[in-house]
């Protein structure tokens, strides 16, 4: 069997398209490497699902934390504390069983144990609330001058918001965020190892990865091919991100811009 | 009076449920995760100063430690874990091959299987079950050490070139060789600079103790999902419906007190450490008169 066939037959195998039967004898590192790869289609939907609808949360939770008011504040400082506190493993356990339940009581929750919905709901909360600790941070160290020369121009509520706290808040936590986004990707690869079954066999790709590792009992190729996709997309978060950071710092003299990059110390993973 | 649990109710039903064998086990799982972290930490923090050591120094080899810190950071850690365990193992398994069984001529990798001679196999097919254990046990501490040392190399990398450069320079004034700089001005100054870093490794660890399920050893997560499945009256005296989400539950919470523990006693620590330091903190410590 050609590459070709092979890729033919299982570049769309995560999502159920192609050939039905995953390879049992004779691995290429042709078929290792396209079902791997169709693998990472997961992890990129999961990552840019809980990365999108997870930074409308941030705001909120940042929002939330900064506010004076107890009752917007307690909830979100709960919220933040909850899931920083505990594992994301542990977490992805928990929402499947509890799902689990409900479904039992409400056939509407049969949805909810996929993966597709559940398991992204949780990257979801976990990502607001990682994000939104470092929204909130960047929102206390914005310059003290940049709200008074908003003030000096008139400008207040909303439209203060709008022009200037929330652009000075994003740029102030972009590289930041940058690493959190990297690492939010890395989490997706828990998914199909916390209950969230893999119907049918539509994994992500670490669970191809530890399929032929268990097959061949060699995985020195398997995951070396693993970690090369991971590297190609954290890149590509690197270059998407900073892209976003020239933009949001145009209006800066080019001295003072802040260039993303890996900053020791900050969150790691979780 | 835990004797025939059919007969109880309500909250002494609970205690003789609560305080079966399996629980007593279950309890005990929370030790390995101490345990785990105990040995795990300061093993990690050897790896990675060992790491940022190489990291600084001559050209080829400061290549190999900053490969090593990008490589790990690159890439998921739970693929690691997966690829280490099995590794490792490996490993081992093909060093005592050598050693063991010179005379072997046939290859070690035959198709899908990995064949070592029967002397060279870790644990011995003949060893007691506590050795296979044991030696599981310690594949996972040797694997996150590895894992986490690289996080570790990169706060100590960043620790010690934060290390304020007249403090080397006035070092280099008095005469010191390069190896007693190192020694007696760069590793007690770096760190203050470490430690944030450092408490933030500590938080991540402590996080990461539940995949100790997927290396294989039966740690808190196991007995989660065996206790809390559902249990008929045939095969148990306690029955009861799925309660694994109240389990998970329960290891949320110890989770949840364990980290807010910590966080506690580390921002003791920095507190105690910035005391007289000529960092921000330590100004601001000063200023306040404290």
């Amino acid at each position: 069997m050609s590459c070709t066939e092979t890729i033919a037959d299982y570049a769309l195998r995560s999502l159920g398209y192609g050939e039905r039967l995953l390879p049992r004898t004779d691995f290429t590192l042709c078929q290792q490497v396209t079902l791997i790869g169709s693998g990472m289609l997961w992890n990129i939907y999961f990552g840019a699902v809980a990365l999108l609808s997870g930074f409308l949360l941030a705001n909120a939770v940042a929002l939330g934390k900064a506010s004076r008011s107890r009752w917007t504040r307690k909830p979100a400082e709960w919220f933040v504390f909850v899931v920083r506190g505990s594992p994301l493993f542990i977490q992805f356990f928990f929402a499947y069983f509890a799902f689990l339940s409900l479904k039992s009581r409400y056939p509407f929750f049969d949805m909810f144990t996929s993966a597709w919905l559940g398991a992204a709901i949780v990257l979801f909360l976990n990502t607001a609330a990682y994000s939104g600790e470092i929204f909130y941070g960047a929102l206390r160290s914005i310059p003290k001058g940049d709200m008074e020369a908003a003030d000096a121009y008139g400008l207040s509520g909303w439209h203060r918001f709008r022009r200037i706290t929330w652009p000075t808040m994003l740029r102030l936590a972009w590289p930041a965020y940058t690493n959190e986004a990297i690492f939010l990707f890395h989490a997706t690869t828990l998914v199909f190892f916390t209950g969230f079954p893999a119907r049918q066999q539509k994994g992500d790709a670490l669970y191809y990865a530890s399929y032929f590792a268990d097959k061949t009992f060699n995985p020195f190729v398997p995951y070396p091919i693993l970690a090369l996709y991971f590297i190609a997309v954290t890149l590509g978060i690197i270059a998407l991100m900073g892209h976003i950071n020239r933009r949001l710092n145009r209006h800066l003299p080019q001295a003072q811009r802040s260039r993303a990059r890996f900053r020791p110390g900050t969150l790691l993973a979780r | 009076m835990c004797t025939d649990p059919e007969t109880l109710s309500g909250l002494s039903w609970l205690f003789c449920y609560l305080t079966t064998g399996k629980h007593l086990a279950f309890y005990g799982a929370f030790g390995t995760v101490l345990l785990l972290l105990a040995i795990t930490a300061p093993l990690a923090l050897a790896f990675g100063f060992a790491g940022a050591t190489v990291a600084r120094g001559p050209a080829p080899l400061s290549w190999l430690g900053k490969g090593y810190i990008a490589i790990v950071r690159g890439v998921p850690d739970i693929a690691f874990f997966l690829f280490f365990v099995i590794a490792l193992d490996q490993m081992f398994e093909y060093v005592r091959h050598r050693a063991k069984c010179p005379d072997w001529d046939q290859p070690i990798y035959q198709g899908n299987d990995f064949v070592v001679c029967a002397a060279a196999k870790l644990p011995l097919s003949t060893s007691p079950q506590w050795v296979h254990e044991a030696y599981g046990f310690g594949v996972a501490v040797l694997t996150f050490a590895i894992v986490f040392g690289a996080f570790a190399a990169n706060v100590l990398y960043g620790a010690m070139r934060a290390v304020p450069r007249a403090q080397i320079e006035t070092a280099e004034a008095y005469g010191l060789t390069g190896a007693q700089i190192f020694r007696r001005i760069l590793v007690p100054q770096m760190w203050v600079y470490a430690l944030p870093g450092l408490s933030n490794l500590w938080m991540v660890l402590i996080k990461a103790t539940p995949l100790l399920f997927l290396l294989g050893v039966e740690d808190i997560v196991y007995w989660a999902r065996e206790l809390g499945g559902t249990k008929t009256p045939q095969f148990t005296k306690y029955p009861h419906p799925d309660w694994r989400m109240w389990y998970f539950l329960a290891l949320l919470v110890f989770y949840l007190i364990f980290t807010r523990i910590s966080e506690i006693v580390l921002e003791r620590l920095m507190l105690r450490l910035t005391h007289g330091q000529a960092t921000m903190g330590g100004e601001r410590q000063r200023r306040a008169g404290g």
